[in-house]
């Protein structure tokens, strides 16, 4: 069975063209016809023995060359659900123009074998004065289904889109709910054997998510191939199988889609590449700076993972100690969820700093973390004036460990734990001796 | 289902099949132009009657009577005219939309596969459909003069035909190139007006021929839509109004030529239509 989709060494490049500060522009007929006259003056003018290179791809009205893709090659069976994740700009988009025949590849190849509906944009085609009964057919044609097609599904795309009481006035009436609900709703009733979905689903309100993600179930069910593309990562592990990761055009990872996720996930709690020292996305004074950090159980030399349920320390190193110096930290989960905060506060003995000290270590006696990545941002004060103040500041991990004597794997379920015990009473003890702490 | 191969410079075999599986496209996209333009009007469709009868008018004023211009043969002055004005408004028309046709539609162009061609072969339909309109009153008036056509009529399809194509092979250049170099549209205003006073609309071609001679006629006959609208008389009004065959050849031939030369040159930037629009 040849597979549906073949890609083979994909290759985008685009040439920018640099018009002066505003970057890119048109390009004007008439300049052309000046600049093809002033060319051969230009070469005439020139001294003759001139060892300067042409220096024109410095100036305005320069080149620059881009490869939204490059390399890429991947297979699609028949059936397949495909999830195509990556960061803005990784080449997402530019991939699927290329599978929809929008745009043309530089180099590479791709074999298709099947009908392809894409769905980049919701509404594509749709036009304000025109009624929502009238949008329905002419959106379907730019989508490709014949009249007689649209005619037949036409009360099934309606009530998809529980829009009747409203398909005779202008769409430029309707609330954006309806209208993406009315849009989707043509786009779902394609039945192409290969289906392309570009971040549509990411509009809308969530019964109307709930909408979406069934019908694409039931197209999945019909034996479709499905490309989708998303950045909600759990709706790409929820429908695909399986997913490839792009990043700057290109193909970073492929596989199972869970494990492209965290693959995903993971690079995106990679704050910066530079060392935190060097780095100046960064506020404040400066009169103290932080140089880094150090996650740690303690006694362990490895840094950067933590065991959940032991003891763990914090270490910041700085650039110099100053007195009255107050550091500040918050950890935030993967999704961006803030769990702690932690501060220096008075009845910390900072203030009673040695000369050589530039380390400020926040020790806990049980982390009370569950397993996952987890990121820290950290700002430091000093006589109530920001001095530094980083986010991302360092990112790590925390590993299943023991808690109490409690084992704590890995949970998906939350980002916190705590030490706890369970014991039967009966309802007489309960009422009576309140909270019953019984030894 | 035969497999499809996406590839740079890879020449489209399945774009001519494609042209006839999105075919319904070109009416529907002539269709929405139409009821876009008279949804919120007043006047509504009247206005595409009301326009070739003004200028109909106008026309007949001053160039028939004030400048005294002669009329071919013994049809009226009006009707004369309005032959020749029907298929250059369409002609001016559609050369018009179509040449902002791509970048009117650029939503379109960016975000959905279909063969681009049909974009500004839709814009011409829409002045195909205001032709139809203007045809109404061409009936209208040969009622009110009483002068009725003869078997020439019949051979109108033929030069509405060339018209068409006329007016497609240019329009597929213009809008080619107007996606690349934005300033290419103010060509077109400007062709337009050079074109209504050139071409024979508001006087027979025959005055030329006969203040220039035959070899200059030839010449002018290059103007494609010389051949259009000496063929547009000659069906209409019958009687004295000939065609000059050396002239109308050559005005075919040119017409031929820049079709040929319009749809190579659209195919050939159609790949990065896409990318710049």
């Amino acid at each position: 069975m040849p597979p549906v989709i073949r890609v083979e060494n994909l290759g985008k490049k685009y040439t920018l063209r640099h018009q002066g500060e505003a970057g890119v522009r048109y390009r004007r007929f008439s300049e052309e016809l000046l600049d093809a006259l002033k060319r051969p003056l230009r070469s005439l003018l020139r001294a003759p023995h001139s060892l300067t290179p042409s220096t024109s791809h410095l100036t305005p009205g320069s080149r620059e060359e881009f490869w939204a893709l490059r390399n890429v090659s991947f297979e699609v069976q028949q059936g397949e659900v495909l999830g195509i994740i990556g960061r803005n700009g990784a080449g997402k988009s530019t991939l699927l123009k290329i599978l929809s025949r929008i745009t043309e590849p530089t180099e590479g190849r791709v074999t298709l074998n099947g009908r392809v509906a894409s769905l980049l944009e919701v509404g594509t085609g749709f036009h304000p004065e025109l009624t929502g009964r009238e949008n329905v057919f002419l959106n379907g044609a730019v989508l490709g289904m014949s009249r007689a097609e649209i005619r037949r599904k036409f009360d099934e795309i309606v009530a998809f889109a529980e829009v009747e009481k409203f398909l005779d006035t202008p769409v430029k009436r309707y609330s954006s709910g309806m209208y993406v609900r009315l849009a989707f709703a043509v786009a779902a009733h394609l039945e192409p054997e290969i289906l392309i979905v570009d971040e549509v689903l990411a509009v809308g309100d969530q019964a109307f998510q709930r909408k979406c993600f069934s019908k694409m179930h039931s197209a999945m069910q019909e034996g479709r191939t499905i490309l989708f593309v998303s950045h909600n990562i759990p709706a790409v592990t929820d429908l695909c199988a399986t997913a490839i990761l792009l990043e700057r055009g290109h193909i970073r990872a492929a596989g199972a889609a869970v494990e492209i996720a965290g693959t995903y996930l993971t690079s995106l709690n990679v704050c910066s590449e530079l060392a935190l020292r060097d780095r100046t996305d960064r506020t404040g004074q400066g009169k103290v700076r932080l140089h880094a950090v150090e996650v740690r159980t303690t006694g362990m030399a490895d840094s950067g993972a933590a065991a959940c349920g032991q003891p763990a320390c914090f270490a910041f190193r700085l650039s110099t100690m100053i007195p009255h110096l107050v550091c500040r930290f918050t950890i935030y989960d993967e999704a961006g969820h803030p769990i702690l905060h932690m501060a220096t506060e008075a009845r910390d003995k900072v203030d009673q700093a040695a000369a050589d000290d530039d380390v400020l270590l926040c020790e806990v006696d049980e982390l009370l973390l569950a397993p996952g990545q987890y990121r820290i941002n950290v700002a430091l004060s000093a006589d109530g004036d920001v001095q530094d103040h980083v986010e991302g500041a360092a990112g790590f991990t925390v590993q299943p460990g023991v808690l109490r004597g409690r084992p704590i794997g890995d949970s998906a379920f939350a980002r916190a734990v705590m030490p706890y015990a369970w014991r039967a009473v009966s309802s007489a003890e309960l009422a009576g001796t309140g909270t019953g702490v019984r030894n | 289902m035969p497999e499809l191969i996406i590839e740079p410079g890879r020449s489209e075999r399945q774009y001519w099949r494609d042209l006839w599986r999105y075919r319904e496209l070109f009416y529907i996209l002539a269709w929405r132009d139409i009821s876009v333009r008279y949804k919120q009007t007043a006047i509504g469709v009247a206005w595409a009657l009301i326009q070739p009868l003004l200028t109909m008018l106008i026309m007949t004023v001053v160039f028939g009577k004030v400048a005294g211009l002669p009329s071919d043969g013994d049809a009226p002055y009006s009707l004369m005219v309005f032959a020749a004005m029907l298929p250059w408004q369409f002609f001016s028309t559609a050369l018009s939309t179509a040449s902002q046709s791509l970048v009117s539609n650029a939503n379109l162009i960016s975000k959905v596969y279909f063969p681009r061609m049909i974009v500004p072969a839709s814009a011409v339909i829409t002045s195909f459909v205001d032709f139809l309109l203007s045809f109404l009153i061409l009936i209208g008036m040969m009622a009110w003069y009483r002068f009725w056509p003869d078997w020439r009529i019949l051979t109108l399809p033929l030069f509405m035909a060339l018209a068409f194509l006329a007016a497609v092979g240019p329009g597929l250049w213009i809008t080619a190139m107007n996606v690349k170099y934005r300033d290419f549209r103010y060509v077109i205003p400007f062709v337009v007006q050079i074109g209504l006073y050139v071409s024979p609309v508001a006087y027979s071609s025959s005055v030329i021929r006969q203040r220039f001679g035959d070899v200059a006629f030839t010449v002018y006959s290059l103007n494609p839509m010389v051949g259009v609208i000496d063929g547009f008389r000659w069906a209409i009004l019958g009687g004295e109004a000939r065609i000059f065959w050396p002239g109308f050849l050559l005005s075919l031939v040119f017409v031929f030529l820049l079709l040929i030369v319009g749809v190579w040159h659209f195919r050939t930037t159609e790949r990065s239509f896409a990318d710049i629009i």
